[in-house]
């Protein structure tokens, strides 16, 4: 997977994409959007998988239930994982399902010790099926719990130690967790190990407020990056080095032309970004 | 043990699907208090998303009854029909049969039938590749040996039956001009397939309904006109099969068995 | 075979002869986009698609409340329902046209 800018693909954007070959590093499909048999998703992924990198980022697996692992749609997963051979993959540390409702939204978890060694059983159990490492991503959260004693960037680098997995390092999410909870953002980037870091992702949020008035950031997708977050990012690329780093704009979906720029502004601060001292730049991740 | 990891969410999941809940026991925001709006983003994004997958899915079905109507029929049936995957394009399978007993709706008695339209173009649209035999594979069969023949149909292949006219209705509603009346108001049966890339709605001949049920059942076409000839007695066996294979519907033939006749 | 069966195969016997008389040859394979993804417009797409997911939230709130004195008001209410008619109905060829 190149050190490069990336977008999320949009079917308003195939076409687009196919008759201009755009100059992007890769794009990322969310998983269960290329789940159904056959049809118009597959013959436009197809096309563009024979043009660019793809990374799979998993919306569904819910992969902080307390309950097993859904081994149908881990199946799903490997199925998708074979077929266009993903330069990565990546899921969230949150669950979504509490059998047998699936709420369709990614929840926060308290961070334990027994949701992490739950969630290490979860992350061995997905990346022995599917062959390959698997990235989490940090969430943006809103509320917490009262018992969460561990830090989130603690909780994350156990995570990596206990299996080897990678991280997704939300630059946006950081920000809005932080911003929601009045912790500091660039000391959060601080205690994430850097090395392990597979990707990072950019977003735009929107401001709303809590019940007593406080600022309350909620991660919508739905608009540019902001300053912010960018300079998050920057600081976060002088530890990190180049990585790629993907524009997710998944609301109210702009034209081509204003995703391409905001992946264009990555660009320029991934050029700028030296590279970390021992770092294999590139490395792929998908085994086989 | 006892996971309380599991009690957690159970907890969790309760309060975000019963508005009238309180925010669950050790859910915080900063400084340790429950703080009702923040969790409030969670319900909202549930619900709101499970609404809009709704919207994407029965457009028609919303131009039909309108952008409020729809919303607050969508939000009913989440109520009792929360998702039981994460594939949010087969979420509202049970649409049809949701509007069908929608007191509210009533006042649109096609609308049902209109959302059932809706369901068989989306799972068409998903459905497995396949590529369909042309017109030309009929000439190749002795008539005698195509009659005794079992058809394999097109995976993506539905048909739908209504006593209205949801076809020519389903049509005049794919963009946002204005409607006119319907000059035929009679019932329509339709096939639907996405044969190539692309999703086509026919509707079907007399009898047709039948004969493709009958077909798709593993019938040999003889029976399968048998089948439609005691739907309709107007059914035309030369036409409707080469239409079936005209517009995409049949991707094998399979011949029959020599001494077994029409049953 | 019985006499209906004979029917069945003349039937198809005589059409299939007839389009052959009329037989146009088969068109070059087609191999361009439109073949391949369709012709829907660009922009209809994401609508074709269906339900994408989100690993987003929203700030849009869901309201609650009793929405049940809400009666239809979408096109059905201009659109003319002429009451119980029943008629034929209209061949296969009689096509509706693609979105």
């Amino acid at each position: 997977m190149p050190p490069r800018a990336g977008v999320g693909l949009k079917p308003v954007h195939y076409r687009t994409i196919l008759d201009e070959g755009p100059d992007v590093g890769f794009f990322e499909i969310h998983a269960e959007n290329y789940m159904g048999a056959g049809g118009p998703p597959h013959r436009y992924l197809e096309a563009i998988r024979s043009e660019y990198p793809i990374s799979l980022h998993g919306v569904g697996l819910s992969i902080g239930s307390a309950a097993p692992l859904d081994r149908d749609h881990l199946m799903r997963l490997k199925d998708l994982v074979d077929r266009y051979q993903p330069g990565l993959f990546s899921e969230h540390l949150a669950w979504s399902s509490h059998s047998p409702v699936h709420m369709n939204d990614l929840l926060p978890l308290p961070y334990t010790e027994e949701t992490l060694l739950h969630v290490a059983r979860h992350v061995d159990e997905v990346q022995s099926a599917l062959r390959c490492r698997v990235l989490l991503e940090n969430p943006s959260t809103y509320v917490t719990f009262a018992r969460s004693p561990i830090p989130e960037p603690d909780f994350l680098a156990a995570l990596v130690r206990h299996t080897g997995c990678g991280l997704l390092l939300d630059v946006n999410n950081v920000y809005v967790s932080a911003i929601n909870h009045g912790y500091d953002e660039f000391a959060y980037i601080d205690a994430i190990p850097v090395e392990h870091v597979g990707e990072v992702h950019l977003a735009g949020h929107s401001p709303s407020h809590d019940t007593a008035g406080r600022t309350l950031l909620i991660d919508t997708h739905g608009s540019a990056v902001s300053d912010n977050v960018w300079s998050l990012y920057a600081y976060a690329l002088r530890r990190l080095g180049p990585v790629p780093t993907l524009i997710e704009w998944d609301n109210d979906v702009p034209p081509w032309e204003d995703l391409s720029a905001e992946a264009e502004r990555a660009e320029t601060y991934l050029r700028q970004a030296r590279p970390r001292h021992g770092a294999e730049v590139g490395d792929a991740v998908v085994a086989g | 043990m006892p996971s309380s990891l599991a009690k957690i969410q159970a907890e969790f999941q309760f309060a975000l699907l019963d508005p009238e809940r309180p925010v669950p026991a050790g859910v915080v925001g900063p400084g340790g208090m429950a703080d009702a709006r923040r969790f409030a983003i969670h319900r909202n994004t549930i619900m709101i998303g499970l609404v809009e997958a709704l919207e994407q899915r029965f457009p028609v079905t919303r131009r039909l009854v309108g952008e409020e109507f729809f919303r607050a029929m969508a939000r009913a049936y989440a109520a009792v029909n929360m998702p039981r995957s994460p594939l949010m394009m087969h979420y509202g399978d049970e649409i049809p049969a949701f509007v069908a007993v929608f007191a509210p709706a009533r006042s649109v008695p096609y609308l049902a039938d209109v959302a059932a339209l809706e369901l068989a173009w989306s799972r068409a649209y998903h459905a497995p590749e396949a590529v369909p035999l042309g017109t030309d594979t009929i000439r190749s069969v002795l008539p005698a040996a195509l009659i005794r023949s079992t058809l394999t149909t097109h995976p993506s292949l539905h048909r739908l039956r209504s006593p209205y006219p949801i076809g020519s209705i389903w049509r005049m509603h794919q963009d946002e001009t204005d409607v006119e009346a319907l000059e035929d108001w009679v019932g329509e049966d339709l096939l639907v397939l996405r044969p190539h890339a692309e999703v086509t709605v026919h509707i079907l001949p007399p009898g047709g309904h039948a004969f493709v049920g009958a077909l798709a059942g593993g019938e040999s076409i003889a029976a399968a006109a048998d089948a439609a000839i005691e739907e309709d007695g107007r059914f035309d066996l030369g036409h409707s099969l080469i239409d079936l294979f005209r517009v995409g519907g049949v991707t094998r033939i399979e011949p029959g068995n020599e001494n077994k006749g029409a049953t | 075979m019985d006499r209906r069966t004979v029917n069945y195969a003349l039937a198809i016997g005589s059409l299939t002869a007839a389009l052959a008389l009329t037989a146009t040859p088969a068109p070059a394979q087609d191999t361009s986009k439109e073949k391949c993804f369709g012709v829907s417009l660009a922009g209809k797409n994401d609508c074709a698609a269906g339900p994408g997911t989100t690993c987003a939230g929203t700030s849009k709130v869901d309201y609650q409340g009793n929405a049940w004195t809400l009666v239809p008001k979408g096109t059905c209410v201009s659109m003319p329902v002429p009451g119980g008619r029943k008629g034929s109905l209209e061949a296969m060829t009689r096509d509706l046209p693609k979105t």
